[in-house]
């Protein structure tokens, strides 16, 4: 898995809540038995026309959307399947960072296994990110902070909260199945005393 | 007076703590998740392949075959082989995914249920059909409706494909304990009330999030009242509002639909593992993080209108006015005005299936309907049973009769319409009325507007050519 410590770009805003992986990454494209190239099929019923062809006044097929590091989605983003393929299509298409203010369990999770950092913000921070498409911010997972430059010039710090065990293995690119591997022995043990 | 050495009296507990606690391989930590032990991993093509890759990359063996149960069912056609025998795959990549789970299962010694198995089917019906769903467990597979298998009081949830691979290598999961809710939902469903429409209510009263981070208990007298197959309708709709799992604690109904199944102890051994699953329950006292009742009298049949599952409104009830922009949205896609009658709405596809709706009771359910009336005209009407097994029950009933009679389309076993991952879909701007359990932007086909009911409400609805209930239909012609 990729490490992620730190990184600032411009966020690039789906404001609309409940975006499900049924949008992110439609089952049509779920008979792939690889996630090579699936970043070209994010969002294809938003971003792409009957023919394939991206629809140009597409916030994702915009100039620079494919620069944008970070997605700030509507409340309650990734709700819906468990394809892990939603998170793969996000970081095929460069997203590195999901920033909501609530990210459903089944999404989160899977987001944290293949290196994608999931971001809870309070509702009234969110609320400012929503109006702030384009702008840059910071992401500093060793920190648990987001930066934001307010209209005034004034810098401001957002802590979030992360599981600490997906924040270790994000900052360090780890392997979670190590951990699992590592008790091997706890495992045995529980299997003899059944 | 004690002695330090004497216990402390132990701490009630609810069933999903009894359930966690006794799959502990090793404690969470305030730095580390919790490693859980899977009783049953349950498998099929699409969310499995990378897992597999997993253990070809580390060299290692499935730990559990045993523990590990797999079946074909969202990428493969409902329609029969051809004259050439082959099978009406929507893409040569549909079938090498097929093709992928077969050697996968094959190479590492999987049981697996393909087209020539009687017991094939939908992941979460063939499951509780053979009986490999029991009390007590811990079951994963690679998607999200696995919370149908709380039904039996167990702890079942969805997972995603490198966890797949987790449990494939090393039958266990790393998880942080969720905190736990309890439905009570009090009193008896009305009459022509059904599990469907008692899980729309839950839903739209929680929101499509509001079992975020939970772990749902259902109870209370209507959850005692449904039969099995009702009770994994409930169940299996947890994760439209955003719980991973859902469970209920067994009892006599349970034990009776389990008795006698291909892979649940025989005889004396039966009885005995009963007596045990019984116990399963939450303490008198027991402390939820959260609780809530509902009046399951005041229930009706019930129908959803946007584009998430807790958009919904009783069968008769105009569409509600939109509130927020997210609203609007859903009500400009399904091309509905806020006030409006729903039962003006002309319906061009209805479909009876899936992991929801897909069992014998209810092919009964539409069958019943069906029986001396007629789908109109201008309504294409998919009927797909759950499981071969299913298939052949509703055959010999001769409900499949009935179908084909009233003008539906009766198929082969499979997530068909639900999904529409297999060719079975929804055309661009169209409406069904449909037992599946998803209602979002283009999850029947691209452009599609689906309504979820229960399929009582599809067939009616199929027959009538509008939104409509039951009530709403004329008496049958006498069949003779």
């Amino acid at each position: 898995m990729r490490a992620f410590t730190k990184l600032s770009g411009p966020i690039l805003v789906l404001e609309q809540e409940n975006i499900d992986t049924d949008q992110i990454i439609p089952a049509r494209f779920l008979t792939a038995t690889d996630f090579d190239g699936i970043g070209e099929h994010l969002f294809a019923d938003w971003r792409l026309d009957e023919n394939g062809e991206p629809i140009p006044d597409h916030r994702l097929n915009q100039p620079g959307a494919r620069h944008s590091p970070i997605l700030v989605g509507g409340h309650n983003f990734g709700c819906g399947s468990s394809r892990e393929h939603a998170p793969h299509a996000l970081m095929g298409f460069g997203f590195r960072v999901v920033i909501s203010s609530q990210i459903a369990d089944i999404f989160r999770s899977n987001s944290q296994n293949v290196g994608l950092l999931p971001v809870v913000l309070e509702a009234d921070q969110h609320a400012s990110l929503l109006q702030m498409d384009g702008e840059e911010i910071a992401v500093d997972l060793e920190a648990c902070e987001v930066t934001v430059r307010a209209s005034d010039g004034a810098e401001q710090n957002w802590p979030f909260t992360i599981d600490p065990f997906a924040r270790h293995c994000l900052l360090r690119g780890l392997d979670r199945f190590d951990f699992l591997d590592q008790a091997e022995d706890a495992i045995a043990a529980y299997e003899e005393d059944r | 007076m004690s002695t330090p050495e004497s216990s402390p009296e132990p701490l009630a507990e609810s069933l999903f703590d009894k359930l966690w606690n006794s799959h502990l391989v090793q404690a969470q930590t305030d730095a580390t998740p919790a490693i859980l032990y899977i009783d049953l991993h349950l498998v099929h093509e699409v969310t499995s392949p990378q897992g597999f890759d997993l253990l070809r990359d580390k060299g290692i063996a499935v730990r559990q075959p045993g523990r590990t149960l797999a079946t074909l069912d969202h990428s493969t056609p409902t329609l029969p082989a051809g004259d050439d025998g082959q099978r009406p795959y929507i893409t040569a990549q549909a079938q090498r995914q097929v093709q992928t789970l077969r050697d996968n299962c094959h190479e590492f010694g999987i049981e697996l249920h393909d087209w020539d198995s009687p017991a094939r089917g939908i992941v979460h019906v063939m499951g509780p059909e053979l009986g490999a769903t029991q009390p007590g467990m811990t079951i994963v597979c690679g998607d999200s409706h696995t919370s149908t298998h709380g039904a039996f009081g167990a702890l079942a949830f969805g997972i995603g494909t490198t966890e797949v691979g987790h449990v494939l290598a090393k039958q266990c999961l790393l998880q942080n304990k969720p905190k736990s809710m309890r439905v009570n939902v009090e009193g008896k469903l009305g009459k022509g009330v059904t599990a469907k429409d008692l899980a729309l209510n839950i839903i739209n009263y929680l929101g499509m999030n509001g079992g975020t981070g939970f772990v749902l208990e259902y109870a209370g007298e209507a959850v005692r009242g449904l039969d099995m197959e009702s009770r994994m309708t409930l169940c299996n709709l947890t994760i439209e509002a955003g719980a991973r799992a859902g469970m209920i604690a067994p009892d006599e109904t349970t034990i009776d639909y389990l008795r006698g199944r291909a892979k649940v102890p025989q005889g004396a051994d039966f009885e005995q593992a009963a007596e045990k699953w019984l116990q399963l329950a939450s303490d008198p006292d027991a402390v939820f993080d959260s609780e809530i009742t509902l009046d399951g009298t005041a229930m009706r049949p019930t129908i959803t209108y946007g584009t998430d599952p807790g958009m919904s409104v009783a069968i008769g009830e105009p569409v509600p006015l939109a509130t927020n922009a997210s609203q609007e949205k859903a009500l400009q896609y399904m091309g509905f005005d806020g006030g409006q009658s729903m039962s003006e709405r002309k319906i061009d596809v209805a479909f009876v299936g899936s992991c929801t709706n897909g069992r014998i009771s209810d092919l009964r359910a539409a069958a019943n309907v069906l029986r001396g009336r007629k789908v109109a005209g201008h309504v294409r009407m998919l009927v797909v049973p759950g499981s071969e097994n299913i298939r052949k029950q509703a055959e010999t009933e001769g409900l499949h009769e009935v179908i084909i009679a009233a003008g539906a389309e009766w198929r082969l076993p499979g997530c068909s319409m639900c999904i529409a991952m297999n060719g079975d879909m929804v055309p661009p701007g169209k409406t069904a009325v449909s037992t599946s359990n998803r209602n979002f932007e283009g999850r029947q086909g691209k452009g599609s507007r689906t309504l979820l009911a229960s399929p009582e409400t599809a067939a009616a609805s199929a027959v009538m050519g509008r939104v409509a209930g039951v009530a709403d239909l004329e008496p049958a012609q006498e069949v003779a």
